[in-house]
């Protein structure tokens, strides 16, 4: 027997791919906590489809997870997979597209039956063949019967035993990757917890997979990626919609508020509800609304009432909530609200990713009705940037947007666990002087009126979605509108002093300057990093404030000889810089395909106007 | 605690009353004022909630807390006014068209929450504000700007909303009935849970007379029955009629016809859980019955808020974590020591000035 096949690679991509229910996502989810927890750094991006069910075995229901980890700093899940663990001939056509040259496949020959091959829509016996990868290392597992075998002495009825496949390649992986066991273990163990034939039938399934791969080192190779170095502190894997959720509770706990969130369950941003819901202990208050509507109306009431109030949905529900922005817009009432975003239009992609809801955000009421547009990059910067929208909305009495994206907010790597000190102070603008309040007293230089709510005496006050004068009181003087409408346009604008310059990533001039926002950086700056790797003559401006942009955007474009504004859409930001910063040509680079960028395709974006 | 002493006066604010002369809204406001300033809370824990039409004007004419909101969300609104702040009064002034047509869905899941706010419908069968449509509550052939040849749709009875969305606690009164209006409030205040007080009301304008059935003093006495709990449900100018039940349906009898006696007059109970006594009453209509008005309804049952406050008492109580870097470092986590030339995660911007 040989001795096993050793690749060391700086990053290995993994795709984990099967049928919706084959519980691909809690394997990837396992391997790469396991993977983050000896020190690598970690990308991961699941991929599912939006029927919890779909027809088993048809490239439909085909749901899968990436992870990408490292010994450098990881800022995607990878363009492409160096393994793809396939647990049927569906998951091999749906995600062959996905492979890396060259890379390995590892699949379980007992589901490449004619049956199966047929539902997935293969028209021969060769399914590799079919799909062009010949030659790729393909390793046959017979998965089914190894697990039955593994399992044959639990006396377990046979869809309990099909349910432990995938801690079969869970260990197979593990051995390939040298990751231990220990941490799934422990999760298995603790989730289970009740059901000691499950922990004991699924441990002892993932030490077979594990020592499968270990007694067949001829067939299986194995892979070294040392550990990352990255900043020292504690750290803990975070995916975007919790980072979100925290952020919230972080804001609130600053600001000496309570909590409370008014939801309504929308894919991707339903795990934001959740991950408040959990934490009663910290007195947050969720509801779950009837509707969209009464999502937004109930966060407005809270907002009303005292709280730190926020919503959270995805496109379709931003559409829904309008006019009630609209309302938080005229009574001048801080309020967060979060669109994940999503496919669309109307239901669209549910579970994929895009960018199109950018101008949504903007502009997307009626009458003039300024907000704060914010968005995240990262999944664990979520936790910044709701914290962010959080103060801005409370110091400045003003309802922002916050965009994140089903990328972001499903996808999770490392985080540096910040302390509560470190983070900047959220000072309410709480009214303090009755004799002097008046509802509509804007500060001079910040023109944002103070909060006074119900409980507090003194300061008894009416407001509405009609416009009003100084007091509080209806007003249709034309003058009065004229002034309020400016007013509540530059009080917006003016939330500039909390927004930092844009900072580059490059040089501050060059050939071309790639523009970018929102979830879209970490493919960007891999990008980024290969074109200057390469002697390519380029930046990168990553936009988290949107509006207002920061101050210094103008000024840093004008020092680039080109301009190319990378988007997941057909080109709102772009147009919205057209319309803000003038007098510069902008170049596109834009995708709809309900995924995001690969970092392959920024850079021949970029290099096809280096060369024009 | 000392005892607040008001008057109505008190709760007026100084905002000129702009309702049409003649309407029907003055009076229900004269009846929310008295009850508000005899509830013994400081003012500053009321809050009155408003969505559009001309009932939703009623903020303003408020000295209370008062938000105007958008068309039908008002008890969205007020259930998050309650949730931030369990302490607080809360109110909501709605009408027909907000609360049956455009509010439907809030309406209902507000009453199914049985959360602790008192809505006040005030229920002129009509849309006032954009200037006489027929709305929900109109009667079939209603005839209006935009049924010029009469509605071919039938109303809802909003006390038949409440029962089916599981409702605590409905009272029926009328503008006309000062009195009436202020006691149903007072009851409305005083139960825990979502109250549903509506009020019929004459629209001077797009409406008039709507009510007259009812209202008119030759008739009044025997068109409307005030129930009141533990009471027999008599009416007319002396009380010589009542309500039976005979073979599962109500009745219209007359005190000393056919044997009749006082003891066969059925006994109002608002506080019986099963509802469906409760939904003949509601149902009750002219010209065979008479209307019913007073609390018809008026259970027991857990509060929406209260469960919220508790849930997260009892949790709180055996927590683990009990701030925010506490949470943040639970569960699953690593140490990075490295050798000391680790960097941060390129990720510009992150300096907030």
């Amino acid at each position: 027997m040989k001795d096993a096949k050793v690749i060391e690679l700086e990053e290995v991509a993994i795709r984990f791919s099967g049928d919706s229910g084959d519980g691909m996502q809690l394997t990837g989810t396992l391997f790469s906590d396991a993977t983050a927890l000896i020190g690598n750094d970690i990308s991961t991006f699941p991929d599912y489809p939006s029927e919890i069910r779909a027809p088993q075995g048809t490239v439909g229901g085909v749901s899968g997870f990436q992870v990408q980890f490292g010994q450098k700093q990881i800022t995607t899940p990878g363009d492409y997979a160096h393994v793809l663990v396939a647990m049927n001939p569906a998951a091999i056509k749906a995600n062959a597209r996905f492979m890396n040259p060259g890379g390995t496949i590892i699949y379980d020959s007992d589901s490449f039956t004619e049956k199966n091959l047929n539902k997935a829509g293969f028209q021969t016996s060769d399914p590799f063949a079919e799909c062009n990868l010949e030659d790729f290392r393909k390793i046959a597992v017979p998965v089914t019967n190894l697990t039955r075998e593994s399992l044959k002495d639990f006396g377990l009825d046979n869809k309990s035993v099909l349910r432990s496949k995938n801690m079969f390649t869970l260990g197979l992986v593990c051995w390939m990757f040298n990751r231990p066991l220990d941490y799934i273990e422990e999760f298995i163990r603790s989730k289970f917890a009740k059901k000691p034939v499950v922990v004991d039938s699924n441990i002892k399934v993932l030490h077979d997979g594990y020592n499968y791969g270990m007694n067949l080192q001829h067939m299986t190779p194995t892979y070294i990626v040392h550990s990352a170095d990255i900043e020292k502190g504690i750290y803990r894997n975070i995916n975007g919609n919790h980072a979100t959720a925290w952020g919230f509770i972080a804001a609130a706990e600053k600001a000496g508020l309570e909590l409370f969130l008014g939801s309504y369950p929308i894919t991707p941003a339903t795990d934001i509800l959740a991950a408040l819901s959990e934490r009663k202990d910290l007195g947050v208050k969720t509801f779950q609304a009837e509707d969209e509507i009464a999502g937004i109306t109930s966060a407005i009431g809270a907002a009303f009432a005292g709280d730190l109030a926020v919503t959270t949905t995805s496109g379709p529900g931003l559409a829904l909530k309008s006019e009630a922005i609209g309302l938080a817009v005229m009574a001048e009432l801080p309020l967060v609200i979060v669109n994940v975003q999503r496919g669309g239009p109307s239901t669209g992609l549910p579970t994929k990713t895009e960018q199109s809801d950018l101008l949504q955000a903007l502009y997307g009421r009626n009458g003039e009705s300024p907000v704060v547009v914010l968005t995240a990059s990262t999944p664990s910067d979520c936790f910044f940037y709701a914290y962010i929208a959080a103060k801005i909305a409370l110091e400045r009495m003003v309802p922002v947007i916050l965009l994140t994206d089903g990328f972001l907010g499903n996808g999770s790597e490392p985080w540096r666990i910040p302390d509560m000190a470190e983070l900047p102070n959220i000072t309410p603008r709480i009214a303090k002087d009755a004799a002097s309040f008046k509802a509509y007293q804007r500060d001079e230089k910040l023109l944002a009126r103070e909060w006074a709510f119900p409980g507090m005496p003194g300061f008894e006050h009416r407001i509405g979605g009609l416009e009003k004068n100084i007091s509080g009181t209806v007003s249709h003087d034309p003058e009065n509108h004229h002034k309020n409408t400016e007013f509540r346009e530059e009080k917006v604008q003016r939330t500039v002093d909390l927004v930092p310059d844009i900072e580059l990533c490059g040089d501050e001039d060059g050939d071309v300057l790639v523009v970018g926002w929102g979830g879209t950086y970490g493919h960007l700056i891999s990008a980024i990093r290969e074109l200057r790797k390469e002697g390519k003559n380029v930046s990168l401006a990553h936009f988290n404030y949107i509006k207002p942009l920061p101050k210094n955007t103008a000024e840093v474009f004008k020092k680039f000889k080109k301009i190319i504004v990378c988007e997941l859409n057909l080109g709102q930001f772009a147009n919205y810089l057209r319309d803000r910063v003038p007098g510069i040509e902008y170049h596109q680079l834009n995708k709809l395909k309900g995924l995001p960028f690969t970092v392959n395709e920024i850079k021949e974006g970029v290099n096809k106007l280096l060369e024009e | 605690m000392t005892e607040q002493k008001y008057t109505i006066k008190d709760f007026k604010s100084e905002n000129e009353v702009r309702w049409c002369p003649g309407c029907g809204d003055y009076a229900i406001m004269n009846a929310v004022q008295r009850t508000m300033a005899g509830m013994g809370i400081p003012k500053e824990k009321f809050a009155v909630i408003s969505g559009i039409g001309c009932s939703s004007r009623f903020p303003y004419y408020m000295s209370t807390y008062g938000f105007h909101t958008i068309h039908g969300r008002a008890t969205a609104v007020a259930s998050g006014v309650k949730m931030a702040n369990p302490t607080l009064s809360v109110w909501v002034m709605t009408g027909d068209g907000d609360a049956m047509a455009i509010g439907g869905n809030h309406f209902i899941h507000t009453i199914r929450r049985n959360i602790d706010i008192n809505i006040v419908l005030f229920n002129n069968r009509v849309y006032g504000l954009t200037k006489g449509q027929y709305s929900p509550t109109s009667d079939r052939g209603f005839k209006s700007k935009t049924s010029p040849f009469g509605t071919i749709e039938d109303p809802f009875e909003p006390g038949q909303l409440v029962i089916g969305a599981r409702g605590t606690f409905y009272a029926r009164s009328i503008d006309s009935n000062l009195k009436l209006s202020e006691s149903v409030m007072q009851a409305a205040a005083e139960h825990k849970g979502t109250s549903m007080v509506e009020v019929l009301q004459n629209c001077v304008i797009y409406n008039s007379g709507v009510h007259r059935d009812l209202t008119d003093p030759d008739h009044r006495a025997d068109r409307q029955l005030i129930l009141e709990h533990g009471k027999p449900m008599l009416f007319g100018a002396e009380n010589e009629k009542g309500i039976v039940m005979e073979k599962g349906r109500l009745k219209v009898v007359k005190i000393g016809e056919n044997g009749i006696t006082l003891d066969d007059i059925l006994v109002h109970d608002a506080r019986e859980v099963d509802p469906s006594l409760h939904l003949s009453l509601i149902n009750m209509s002219l010209p065979e019955f008479p209307v019913a008005f007073g609390v018809i309804r008026s259970v027991d049952a857990p509060v929406y808020d209260v469960e919220m406050t508790e849930q997260i008492k009892s949790v709180q109580q055996t927590r683990k974590i009990t701030c925010m870097d506490e949470l943040m470092k639970s569960g699953n986590t690593w140490e990075v020591t490295g050798n000391g030339n680790g960097k941060p995660k390129d990720c510009p911007q992150k300096e907030l000035k």
